[in-house]
């Protein structure tokens, strides 16, 4: 009997050949593209007299740089402008299709290819972009690639890699309310470390798993990088066939029912042997708030900053480089910490659930005066759903500014950036040192709800203090 | 700052240069080069926008600023150096800067794949070795001999057996870490996958 987990079955379906070197050369079945990554790599493959070889395997959109708040063109800013058109000009010249500001398919790639139904079980998906992880909630195999691997798929549709170890992580139970998948997987990473992923693939799995939406699987697998892991994935169940049918680029009528049997054989077997496993009771996940300067160093609401000495001795020093940059002291409460901007939006949180969730928080309550907030929907389709539901008018009536869609403040490659050591509540995905667009700019990572709390408090907030009134 | 950089090419198998510590766990690829630098359509400036933010924070001491480490070019990290974003700008730039091969305690994956993808080999030692060479290092210059089919690493007090995968060194070593040639052998076999995948069949209308 098969003991295949659903990634050895995908890996070995893509497999082109062993490389002399002892890599495999894997087929990417779907090559997602956008403006940061990809420019060089058509550079080289002109350099190398060569032409992009299924043209029709690769899809891309614009998100990194497109500015939030005026994105008529030229954009004000030379060198994002630039980028655009490079972007516009080799999707062009290579005959790839390019969702562009205004198509209502724009936004953040990995928000645009699940709501097209682009992303499929059983597919292998690459994209020039570490959250490429992301698309693994649907039971694909995704996984960030760097430029010249870029490069590599649009010529030969394969690259090199070694296969990966799966490690299994089961959760058990449920999450209790007030509590969303962005804590369950922050839990996570904080439980295993930022580098217990290396050389694996995650399988997030059990009922916990098994109850989330697709959105919030998404959420889950887009952070299995920042576990170290660059592929997380999901079984595919009833919940993921659901979410692609009628979706623009799903398959239609008899296709349709062929594609659903063959999804359906995917999944991992059921006596799967795997190279580690991981039990966590999901039923324990407080609302959770990172600290520090990795995504691995976050507690509980209700916890207080850990001391030195509680840490293991290998997490010692980067925590006694976090409590320096982040001005916090051991044993301090996160709680009530004061919050200068709120971020909603990102690949992890800015899809419409996400804005669901925070509308319902931030509903007929107000800012706070001391707090800039701002939501960037995830895609131009987020951004019309929430209009249609009008959740933009709550948001804008509380005190929020509603952007249009992009990356925006995750990496701050626009005009959206923290200035000198302003805190961040934001719910994106990473809070190193600089990443939000200031040298001493301060990330607390939480989930949409709690972004919300913190945006009418003023500071760090439990929202279950909101929801369960 | 070199004045000259020239890309790797071809077979690599031996590395000589002075080494640079670069003393942290955990440093991230926005710390190697910030999103701002990345607003860019070329790799070619990336070398002296190295660790930025980090290099005006420490206002001239940072290692990558120091005189005596002017002419480095073999740079010694401790653990999951290379985390967060699949940046290749991040090895680029160390790269146009100056550095030729790392060696660490170990490396975030997508960091480490990048590096062979340009021709900058990763190689890995045990954390006593990497603290032994940073200290040592601190002081006194280091001048290290790389001898990639052998793993070893001489100097003129120390040898010391590096790590590397198997499949990495056979890549350096027969010139396949520049993969396109190698991948496109295959054209036949590629092909074929295409026409049998069983996706493809159902996604007739895809696009």
């Amino acid at each position: 009997m098969s003991q295949d987990t659903l990634f050895d079955k995908v890996w070995d379906l893509h497999k082109v050949s062993n490389l002399p070197g002892g890599s495999d050369q894997i087929f990417i079945g779907l090559h997602l593209i956008h403006e940061v990554t990809s420019p060089q790599a058509f550079g080289a493959l002109k350099d190398k007299n060569l032409k992009v070889k299924f043209p029709n395997r690769t899809v891309a959109t614009v998100d990194h740089i497109v500015p939030t708040d005026n994105q008529s063109r030229p954009f004000k800013d030379n060198l994002a402008e630039q980028m655009i058109e490079t972007l516009e000009n080799n999707c062009l010249q290579n005959k790839i299709k390019f969702f562009n500001i205004g198509s209502g398919n724009q936004g953040i790639v990995h928000v645009v290819a699940p709501e097209l139904g682009l992303t499929q079980p059983g597919m292998t998906i690459a994209c020039g972009d570490s959250h490429t992880s992301t698309h693994g909630a649907f039971g694909a195999i995704a996984f960030g690639i760097g430029t010249s691997q870029v490069r590599d798929v649009l010529a030969t549709q394969t690259i090199a890699m070694n296969k990966l170890k799966v490690r299994q992580i089961w959760c058990d139970n449920k999450l209790s309310n007030g509590v969303y998948a962005k804590d369950l997987v922050l839990h996570i990473i904080n439980e295993l470390g930022v580098k217990a992923g290396v050389g694996f693939a995650y399988e997030f799995a059990g009922p916990a798993i098994d109850e989330l939406s697709m959105e919030e699987r998404m959420t889950i697998c887009n952070m299995s990088i920042e576990g170290g892991a660059r592929c997380g994935y999901i079984n595919p169940d009833e919940n993921t066939f659901n979410y692609i049918k009628n979706k623009l680029c799903a398959p239609k009528y008899e296709h349709w029912d062929k594609a659903l049997l063959w999804w359906k054989s995917l999944k991992s077997d059921e006596n799967s042997i795997y190279d580690d496993v991981f039990k966590l009771d999901a039923s324990k996940v407080e609302p959770t708030v990172t600290w520090g300067i990795t995504p691995g160093q976050s507690i509980g609401i209700n916890q207080q900053i850990p001391l030195l000495d509680d840490l293991p001795p290998s997490d010692q020093f980067v925590a006694e480089e976090a409590y320096e940059y982040m001005g916090f002291k051991p044993g301090q409460s996160i709680k009530d910490i004061p919050i200068d901007v709120c971020f909603i939006g990102s690949c992890t949180n800015g899809r419409i659930s996400d804005l669901r969730v925070a509308a319902k928080v931030i509903k007929d309550k107000k800012v706070s005066k001391k707090v800039k907030a701002f939501v960037v929907p995830g895609s131009e389709k987020v951004a019309s759903e929430a209009k249609k539901e009008g959740i933009d008018k709550i948001f804008k009536d509380s005190g929020f500014q509603w952007r249009e869609p992009g990356c925006s403040m995750c990496l701050a490659m626009n005009s959206d950036k923290l200035t000198g050591n302003q805190i961040s509540a934001s719910s994106s995905n990473r809070n190193f040192k600089g990443r939000q667009g200031s040298p001493s700019g301060r990330t607390l990572l939480m989930s949409p709800a709690m972004v919300a709390a913190a945006a009418i408090n003023g500071k760090v907030s439990d929202v279950r203090e909101f929801i369960n009134k | 700052m070199k004045s000259e950089f020239t890309s790797p090419i071809g077979k690599i198998s031996q590395i000589n240069g002075e080494c640079i510590s670069l003393i942290g766990n955990d440093i991230d690829t926005d710390r190697i080069i910030p999103a701002r630098f990345l607003k860019c359509i070329n790799f070619e400036s990336l070398g002296e926008s190295v660790f930025e933010d980090d290099r005006k924070t420490l206002k001239g001491r940072h290692p990558f600023d120091l005189e005596e480490n002017k002419n480095a070019s073999i740079l010694i990290v401790n653990s999951n150096f290379g985390c967060g974003s699949s940046r290749e700008h991040a090895p680029q730039a160390l790269m146009r800067w100056g550095i030729k091969a790392i060696i660490g305690e170990s490396f975030a994956d997508i960091f480490y794949s990048n590096c062979i993808a340009i021709g900058i080999p990763c190689f890995t030692l045990p954390k006593e070795s990497v603290q032994h060479i940073q200290k040592y290092n601190n002081n006194k210059r280091l001048f290290l001999n790389i001898d990639l089919k052998n793993s070893l690493a001489k100097s003129k007090d120390a040898n010391f057996h590096l790590e590397i995968k198997d499949s990495s060194k056979k890549m350096f070593l027969s010139g396949e870490w520049d993969a396109t040639s190698t991948l496109l052998e295959n054209e036949n076999l590629i092909e074929k996958k295409y026409n049998n995948l069983p996706y493809l069949k159902f996604n007739t209308h895809f696009l």
